[in-house]
Order: C-alpha cells, then sequence, then structure tokens
C-alpha cells in the first residue's frame, strides 16, 4: 500500500473525522431548527437536509456555505462502514460498540430510503360515502374529465410540472391541445373591478375572466396553504377554444361541451387510486369535560375490496393506525364544527420497520458495551481494594 | 460519635420535613380545610377546591399568602371563600402582581402604593379596567412570540382579572346579599310565574308581577352561566355521562324546566349566606352534610381530592428543595473538614430530600394516573429526580461528597425550576389526544428525561471538578481521575438513553402520524443531546481530548440539553412544543453565557489552576480503568 492510499484509509477510518463530522451535523441541526421559524418544516427539510450543500444567495448566485444533509450523512455512513471493516474483529468485548453501530447504520439506511420512497397522501372521507383514492397533500394536477357517458368518466390528469413548463400537451383522449399560459404555484383570487386602464385579463372565457389570479410567493406556514392557479388555452383543430383560469375553488372547476362531449377541467390535489375502498361509519371526537382540550379522535370505518375478498370495520385512532396493502392510515384531522367528515393520512413507507429493528439492535449494544466497561470498572476497583485492607 | 452524628443530622432534618407533613388545620372555627377538599370539575379534571385557590393565586401574584388590610394572615381557601361569596371583601386584598411600571402607569399606581411594592388589589384597578381591557385588545392579536414586555404584561394582567371575576361569579352572583332567600322565593314563585309566561307567550292576560320575578332571577342565572368558572355541580344521580359537571348557572336554568332548585346549587347558596352572615356552626354542618352526600356517589374522586389537599398543603417539593440545599452545603463542608462525618450526613440528607421528592411524584402519578412526565413542569421535577438518584448511586460506589454535591445543586436548581413552571395554573393538566398515550409517555418520555438529567449531571460534576482545580487546592490526583470515571460513566449512561429515547420518539410519532422523522423543533433538540453525547465518547476513545477536554465538553452538554428542553418551546413552532415561556429566555441566555465563562474558565494554563501550583504539581493524565479505547 502506499503512501497516498494509506493517507486516504486513515482519514476515512479516523475517529477525527467522526467527531468533526458529527460537529458539523450539529450545527447543521442547530441552525435548520432555528430556520423554521422562518421557512416552516417542509422548506428547512430541502433546504438543509436533503440536499449536498447549503446553499446561501449572494445576489441571485447560489454559493455553497455548508454541507449540507446528505454530504453529512454520506460521509458518517462512509466513516462507520469504512471504520468497521477495517478494524472489525470477533471478539465478545467489542460486541456491544457493534451491535449499537448496525443499528445505527441501519437507521440510516431506513431514512434513506424513507427519504427516497416514502409517499404522503390524505384522504377526506366523508360518512356513508366510499372512497377508492387519496390525495396528496402537496402535488396538485390539472383533471380533464369526460363526463359524457352515464356509467363511467374518462380521466386525462396533467402533473403540475408539465403546466409550470408551459409544455403543450395533446392526449389521444382529447380532441384538443392543452396549452398552459401561465402557472403560478401560489396565487391570490380577487374580484376583477371595472376600473378603467386595467390590463386585459388573460381568461377569454368562462368565470375566469370576472377574477384576477396574481402570483404570490410560495408560504410554507403551519396555517397557510398554497393555492395555485393555472391559465389554460385549449386548441382544437379549428383553432383556440378560448383561454381559461383553472383553480381549486368551485368556482373555477368548469364545465363545457367540445365535439359533442361534456368535459369537466378542474384543479385538484393528484389523486392515487387504490384497489379498495373505504367507508366513514362514524367519526368521534370527545373532549375533556368543560373544556375545548381534545381527548381522542377516531374513525369507525369499512373497508372493502371489489373482488370482496375484504369486507371488514376498522377503527382507527390515535396512536392506532390501520395497515392495509402497504399502505397505514392515520387518524390526522378533522374538519372544525362537522363531524361527519374524517381526515386521514396515508402513508406508503416500505422501510417503516427498519427504525424498529435499529432500536433495538442499538439499546442492546449500548447496554452490552456499558455492562462490559461496568463490571470492568467494579473489578478493578476490587483489586485495588485488597491490598489497602487490613 | 462519628457513627452517631450523621444518624442524628439524619433525625433533625427527618423532624424538619414531619413538620411540614402536619395536615392543615383550620385557622378560625369555620372549616375552610374541610371545604377545601370539596371537589370541582375545572380543565377537565376533578380537583379540589383548594387546588382551585392555589394555582388561582400562584398565577395572579407567584406565591400563596395573602394578607388582609387589617394585617391578618389568609390561607388559600379562606381567600377563595372570600373571592365566591363576598367579592366586597376580597376586592381590597392586595393579590394581582404588576411589575411593569408602563401598567401600573395605565393605572396611576406607584409601586409604593402595592404590598411589597408590587401587589394590588381590584379596588385598586377597578377605575381604570377598560383602558386595560383597550389594551389588552391591541396587544393580544399580536404574535405571542413578538409580544413587547408591556404587551405581555397587559395580557398577563388582564387574564388574571378575568379569572378573578370569573371565580366571583362560580357560585353565586357576587351582588345577591342572600341568594339562598332568593332561590327559596324563586321555588315558591315557580309554578306561578312558568304559567304567566306560559299565557304571555300564548298572547293571553298574564300575571305581569310573577312574570317580571321569574325573568329576573332568570337573567341571574344567565350570568352565572356565562361567566362562571367552576363546574361544581355533580351530575345528578342516575345521568349518563359520569362526567358531565356543570356550573351552577345551567343547572339552575334547568329549574325552568324540571320544576325543582339542584340541591347542590342551595348547598353553595347555604355556604355562601353563612360565610357572610358569619355562622361556623351551620357553615361546619354544611360541609359534614354536603360531603356525606358525595361520598354515595363521588367516594373514589374524594379519596382524591383529600390527598391532593394533603399534598398541596405538604408542598414536598418546595421542602425537598430547602433540604437538597443544607446537603449541598454538608457536603461541601465536608471538603474542608470532617470529610467522614459531614461526608456521610450529607448523602443520608441528599437521600431523604429525594425520598420526599419521590413521594412527591409517585402522588402526582397517582392523582393523574400517568406515568410522571407529563408537562414541562413535570419534566423538571422528573429530570432532578434522576439526575439525584444517579448521584446517590455514585456516592455509594465513591464517597467522597462528589455526589452530594452534585445532588444538592442539580436538586436544589431543578426543583426551582418546576417552582417558576408551576406559575402558569395547574400542574396536573389533562393530556391532548395525540399525547394521550400511557404507553409512550412510560417510554419514551420517561427514557428521554432519564437522558436529560445524565446530561445533566455530567455536567455538572464537571463544574465540580474546574471550581475546585482553579479555585481551591482539593482536587488532587486521585480526585480528579475519580471524577473524570464519574462523568465517563455519567456520558455513557447518557448516551444510552438520550439514544433509545429519540429512537422511541421516533417509533411514536410513526404510530402516530406516520412518519418517523420529521425535523421536528423538539426531535432535533433531542437529537443534538445524542450527537452531543456520541463527540463527547467518540473524541474520548479516539484519545482527541484528555482529562480537563472530557470535562470542558460536558460542560457544553449542559448548554445542549438546557437548549433542548427549554429553547425549543420558546420558538414557537412545532408539534410539541408542550409549553411556550419567554421571561425564562433571558435565564436560558444567562446560563448559557455562564457555562461559556466556566469553559473559558477550564481553559486557563494549568499553572493557574490552584490545585495544579505549588509541590504537588500532577498533569491529570488519562488514563482510568474505563479508558480503553473500545473502537
Amino acid at each position: 500500500m502506499n503512501d497516498l492510499t494509506r493517507q486516504f484509509r486513515d482519514f476515512f477510518v479516523s475517529l477525527r473525522l467522526t467527531v468533526v463530522l458529527l460537529a458539523l451535523s450539529m450545527l447543521l441541526i442547530f441552525a435548520a431548527t432555528i430556520d423554521q421559524v422562518n421557512l416552516g418544516i417542509w422548506a428547512v427539510q430541502q433546504k438543509y437536509f436533503q440536499t449536498f450543500f447549503v446553499l446561501w444567495k449572494v445576489g441571485e448566485v447560489p454559493v455553497p456555505i455548508f454541507p449540507g444533509g446528505y454530504f453529512l450523512g454520506g460521509l458518517l455512513f462512509v466513516n462507520l462502514v469504512a471504520a468497521h471493516v477495517y478494524r472489525f474483529k470477533l471478539t465478545w468485548r467489542k460486541t456491544g460498540i457493534f451491535l449499537t453501530h448496525l443499528g445505527l447504520i441501519l437507521l440510516l439506511l431506513g431514512q434513506l430510503f424513507a427519504g427516497l420512497w416514502q409517499q404522503e397522501f390524505q384522504m377526506r372521507l366523508e360518512e356513508g360515502q366510499p372512497k377508492n383514492y387519496s390525495e396528496s397533500s402537496r402535488f396538485m394536477e390539472l383533471a380533464i374529465t369526460d363526463t359524457t357517458s352515464a356509467d363511467h368518466d374518462d380521466v386525462v390528469v396533467i402533473p403540475t410540472e408539465l403546466l409550470e413548463r408551459g409544455e403543450v400537451v395533446q392526449h389521444p383522449k382529447l380532441p384538443f391541445r392543452v396549452v398552459p399560459k401561465a402557472y403560478y404555484p401560489n396565487a391570490g383570487l380577487q374580484n376583477r373591478t371595472d376600473a378603467a386602464g386595467q390590463p386585459p385579463s388573460l381568461a377569454t372565457i368562462g368565470p375566469g375572466m370576472q377574477i384576477d389570479a396574481t402570483p404570490l410567493p410560495m408560504t410554507y406556514k403551519p396555517d397557510e396553504t398554497n393555492l395555485p392557479a393555472v391559465y389554460v388555452e385549449l386548441v382544437g383543430p379549428e383553432g383556440s377554444l378560448g383561454t381559461r383560469l383553472v383553480a381549486p375553488i368551485p368556482v373555477l372547476q368548469q364545465t363545457f361541451a367540445v365535439g359533442g362531449h361534456t368535459w369537466k377541467m378542474a384543479l385538484r390535489p393528484a389523486r392515487a387510486y387504490r384497489p379498495f375502498a373505504l367507508t366513514l361509519l362514524k367519526f368521534n371526537h370527545d373532549i375533556y369535560a368543560g373544556t375545548d382540550i381534545p381527548k381522542n379522535f377516531s374513525s369507525r370505518i369499512h373497508l372493502t375490496t371489489p373482488d370482496g375478498r375484504d369486507d371488514r370495520e376498522v377503527l382507527i385512532y390515535m396512536n392506532n393506525p390501520l395497515r392495509y396493502s402497504g399502505l397505514t392510515f392515520y387518524q390526522a384531522s378533522f374538519e372544525e364544527g362537522n363531524d361527519k367528515v374524517t381526515i386521514l393520512q396515508v402513508v406508503r413507507n416500505p422501510s417503516w420497520l427498519l427504525p424498529y429493528v435499529s432500536c433495538v439492535l442499538m439499546a442492546v449494544g449500548l447496554i452490552v458495551q456499558f455492562s462490559i466497561s461496568l463490571t470492568g470498572f467494579f473489578r478493578k476497583r476490587r483489586l485495588s481494594a485488597v491490598p489497602a485492607a487490613p | 460519635m462519628k457513627k452517631t452524628i450523621p444518624w442524628l443530622v439524619l433525625l433533625a432534618t427527618l423532624a424538619l420535613v414531619g413538620v411540614s407533613l402536619v395536615p392543615p388545620h383550620n385557622p378560625a372555627e369555620f372549616d375552610v380545610t374541610g371545604f377545601g377538599r370539596l371537589p370541582v370539575l375545572v380543565n377537565g379534571r376533578i380537583k379540589p377546591f383548594d387546588t382551585v385557590a392555589r394555582t388561582s393565586l400562584l398565577q395572579f401574584q407567584g406565591r400563596w399568602s395573602v394578607t388582609a388590610p387589617n394585617g391578618s394572615e389568609l390561607t388559600p381557601e379562606e381567600w377563595l371563600l372570600d373571592v365566591m361569596f363576598s367579592g366586597t371583601v376580597a376586592d381590597a386584598y392586595q393579590t394581582f402582581e404588576i411589575v411593569h411600571p408602563d401598567v401600573l402607569a395605565l393605572f396611576s399606581l406607584k409601586p409604593e402604593d402595592g404590598a411589597g411594592k408590587k401587589r394590588f388589589s381590584f379596588v385598586q384597578l377597578e377605575k381604570n379596567l377598560t383602558e386595560l381591557e383597550r389594551q389588552y385588545k391591541l396587544a393580544e392579536p399580536v404574535e405571542s412570540a413578538v409580544r413587547s414586555s408591556f404587551q405581555k404584561a397587559v395580557i398577563q394582567l388582564y387574564n388574571s382579572l378575568v379569572l378573578y371575576q370569573r371565580l366571583q361569579h362560580s357560585l353565586v352572583p357576587p351582588d345577591s346579599e342572600d341568594f339562598l332567600a332568593e332561590l327559596m322565593s324563586f321555588q315558591k314563585a315557580l309554578p306561578a310565574g312558568v304559567a304567566a309566561m306560559r299565557a304571555k307567550q300564548a298572547g293571553q292576560p298574564f300575571d305581569e308581577a310573577a312574570a317580571n320575578q321569574v325573568t329576573a332571577i332568570g337573567e341571574k342565572f344567565m350570568q352565572l352561566e356565562n361567566y362562571g368558572y367552576l363546574l361544581a355541580i355533580p351530575p345528578e344521580a342516575g345521568a349518563k355521562d359520569p362526567t358531565a359537571w356543570s356550573k351552577p348557572g345551567s343547572a339552575l336554568l334547568e329549574t325552568f324546566a324540571s320544576g325543582r332548585i339542584n340541591p347542590s346549587v342551595l348547598t353553595y347558596a347555604a355556604f355562601a349566606r353563612t360565610w357572610r352572615q358569619h355562622q361556623p356552626a351551620q357553615f361546619n354542618e354544611l360541609v359534614a352534610l354536603y360531603r356525606d352526600a358525595l361520598q354515595k356517589r363521588f367516594a373514589p374522586q374524594l379519596v382524591k381530592c383529600d390527598v391532593e389537599v394533603r399534598f398541596n398543603s405538604a408542598d414536598p417539593f418546595w421542602t425537598s428543595m430547602l433540604v437538597y440545599i443544607g446537603a449541598f452545603l454538608l457536603a461541601l463542608f465536608s471538603w474542608l473538614k470532617w470529610p467522614e462525618v459531614l461526608g456521610r450526613s450529607a448523602f443520608y440528607v441528599v437521600a431523604l430530600a429525594w425520598l420526599l421528592a419521590t413521594a412527591g411524584i409517585v402522588t402526582r402519578m397517582w392523582l393523574e394516573g400517568r406515568p410522571p412526565v407529563t408537562n414541562l413542569y413535570s419534566s423538571a421535577l422528573f429530570v432532578g429526580w434522576g439526575a439525584v438518584a444517579l448521584c446517590l448511586v455514585l456516592e455509594t460506589i465513591f464517597k467522597n461528597a462528589i455526589g452530594s454535591v452534585a445532588a444538592g445543586l442539580v436538586g436544589f436548581s431543578t426543583l426551582l425550576i418546576a417552582h417558576y413552571l408551576s406559575f402558569s395554573g395547574d400542574t396536573l393538566e389533562m393530556m391532548r389526544a395525540v399525547l394521550d398515550s400511557n404507553f409512550w409517555l412510560a417510554t419514551h418520555v420517561v427514557v428521554v428525561a432519564t437522558g436529560y438529567a445524565a446530561t445533566f449531571l455530567s455536567g455538572f460534576l464537571a463544574l465540580i471538578y474546574i471550581f475546585r482545580g482553579v479555585f481551591t487546592r482539593s482536587l488532587d490526583k486521585a480526585t480528579a481521575d475519580s471524577l473524570a470515571r464519574m462523568v465517563y460513566g455519567i456520558v455513557c449512561f447518557a448516551t444510552l438513553f438520550s439514544l433509545v429515547g429519540t429512537v422511541l420518539g421516533g417509533i411514536w410519532a410513526d404510530q402516530s402520524w406516520g412518519r418517523f422523522w420529521g425535523w421536528d423543533p423538539k426531535e432535533n433538540g433531542a437529537l443534538i443531546i445524542v450527537i452531543w453525547n456520541a463527540i463527547i465518547l467518540h473524541a474520548r476513545w479516539g484519545g482527541l481530548v484528555k482529562q480537563r477536554g472530557l470535562m470542558c465538553l460536558a460542560v457544553f452538554g449542559n448548554v445542549v440539553t438546557s437548549w433542548s428542553w427549554f429553547g425549543v418551546n420558546m420558538l414557537g413552532v412545532g408539534l410539541h412544543s408542550y409549553g411556550f415561556m419567554d421571561a425564562a429566555f433571558w435565564w436560558l441566555v444567562a446560563f448559557v453565557a455562564s457555562q461559556l465563562v466556566i469553559i473559558g474558565l477550564a481553559n486557563l494554563p494549568l499553572e493557574k489552576w490552584r490545585s495544579f501550583q505549588g509541590p504537588t504539581v500532577a498533569t491529570p493524565p488519562m488514563r482510568g480503568p474505563m479508558a480503553k479505547a473500545p473502537a
């Protein structure tokens, strides 16, 4: 092994590197926690953790000023694995340390997988109405539905990324092209006034002509939501069918006729359809007597599959989710003053078991290690106490 | 003699503690303690009047004692009885603490006008209430994190005054001279009155006087219903929901339908009459009779109320705090003189204070039916308790009074913090839905709090090392080595508990809202403690720090832990910031600054350390029995 490789190896297996990386992680987490007051929890994760470098905008140029979560986490991971591979010796004195770090490796992997694969949805259930899809809590889609047929709908959905890029969408099921004119991830909607000198509305047809959409900065505050809006022009074979303003409020979800078919166009939370349906039977929301402190929330739900293999009642409440078909359903929220509605959080996380395993490994590992140290300590004390005895 | 002195010290302390446990007695001929044990439902919990009195007084003025204008001392129960039954008398008691000069200016008051230069009576504040309300309405919409100290003071005073007036409207109308008599005549007039009202509504001729009498008293009932604070009226026998206690106002409004006045309401009206007209014999008889009546259906609740009142009056945490000071001083002196006698005495005294705190915590757990840590207040109790328990273990092993000094210090400071946290209201709160899980409260929360306790303890032990080393000549090599071993052992313990506790927290989050880790401030705080402990261990294993470096890192652990414990609550974001408090912010800053100064002190060159000057210079080596680097 030449000097360079040895230096390289020594660098990656050193405890000094561990300490430095841990210290940097601590600073990163501290800064990210403080910054939550400004950015909110989701933007902080993007800026500090799900990135290789924390960027600081100098003018318009983003400059990396601090290693990000991926960078530090990745290096710590390499350091951890390298140190173990290099120093690995199978002695019982080291089992504790080994188990603890194995648990840590699993935990880090679990978080990486969760970051990569975890999907989060919401499901708003009304009493008595079956639902077989859940909705994304962050992503929207433009849905164009052919509602002509009485027994089924034909839906074409366009993700907002395409709208944002202004990409023209042509789909065999649609007798027109969809041309996004402007997409605002967060918009303020106001009724148009008739004052003179106003620029003309982008919308040329539909209820959107009376409403102005102005772009607003995205918000990440927990008590605020973004209201997206899009101006789309539909272009048929004979030319433009007009530009419409579409936004997720009832007025701006519009119905129109083209080519003898009735179409419905709506901007809505992106949907994920499921091979089963949930029906809310009863939502319960108890408070402590004489207060408005919530005591518990629970939803009794009827779970059915089209093939009839599953047809049963389940109870979802705080700290007791339903796990079914790779998804987990949690009691998340409710609508103030409406006890006929429940809101469930739906999560797909294939690696959800890893933290449980790693918790056990780390606990056992640390207990083993410290017990070994402790017995060693007491043995030494006993030995050193013997000569002192009279 | 050497053997007996520690026992004598223990006996003396035991006697002091015993005095605090003596049951409360009635200061005059009224059975006010008996009244104080009666149950009411407030904030979702059935509690005795005594607790209502004490928590209200703490909120108003930060202390329990009340001095009447004539100089006599009142117990909290007597004060509450005056508030509820003879309002004008209570209005003259100086029980509202105002220290902000601008708030005083609102009322054209000077500190000299108040008791102790800061406590004022309702009478003194009454005339400018409209201006206070106007200021409150200006301050209230401001986000709590950016309110000025004046706005905070206005809001606090306003809330206190609102609570005070609601207490006055809780059982009987404050302006009724004899509410019982009014109720009696109401009962007689009720059939005629109801008939008159029905006739009036039907547009038929009716007895106007009878109708007016019923309407007038009905308005009083409405007032009690709207402003009342205490749910003092137990559900009637056979009621479907045993927790459906109600305000006297709503129970009285039901009279119009039932035609019969609720007996509990009548009892409280009778209490009011006997208290106002100074009839102790009848008052005491009422206490006994009403208790008997409740005994049939609410026996378990009455037992809890009795225990809670005893607990309140014994105030074990306060006593324990004082005993910790004694233990601290004893242990400190043991380093100067009679190490064996004083050291052993200190150990006994620490053990006693700890047992007392244990009893207090167990009582709280039983009252609440919960694991020990449910809110910020109880976390302070538990962190102190856990740290002192570790100190007792250390002291049994090392017998050099270091454990006792640390125990005295940590025990005292955590209980002092708890004392200040208790001003925000009743510390036995109901758990919000998402936290309502005894399993996770007992595992995650307790384990994490133990981790906090151990991290703090290692920091306090390091403080002892630095202070003894820099300022005294007493840090010899043996002491330095044993301190280093203690700190290392406690850091190991802290790592285990904070790591496991934090991961358990993640699992709880996965169970309740579907994600293991969300970078929530409280989670981050816990994670930072884990990382810091890991840094200490790895730095030591890698030989990056020696004894002194270890101590500096451990002291910085105090900074990290205090930030995670209190600092994140001050950010005002996140799902489980369980107690927002900002007066404490400056204390946190001061604490952090002091720790940084001490770290600076520890970095003085060794020849400036008094212990390492002179003939017995010993550079502290780092090779204890547990120092072998395992990785």
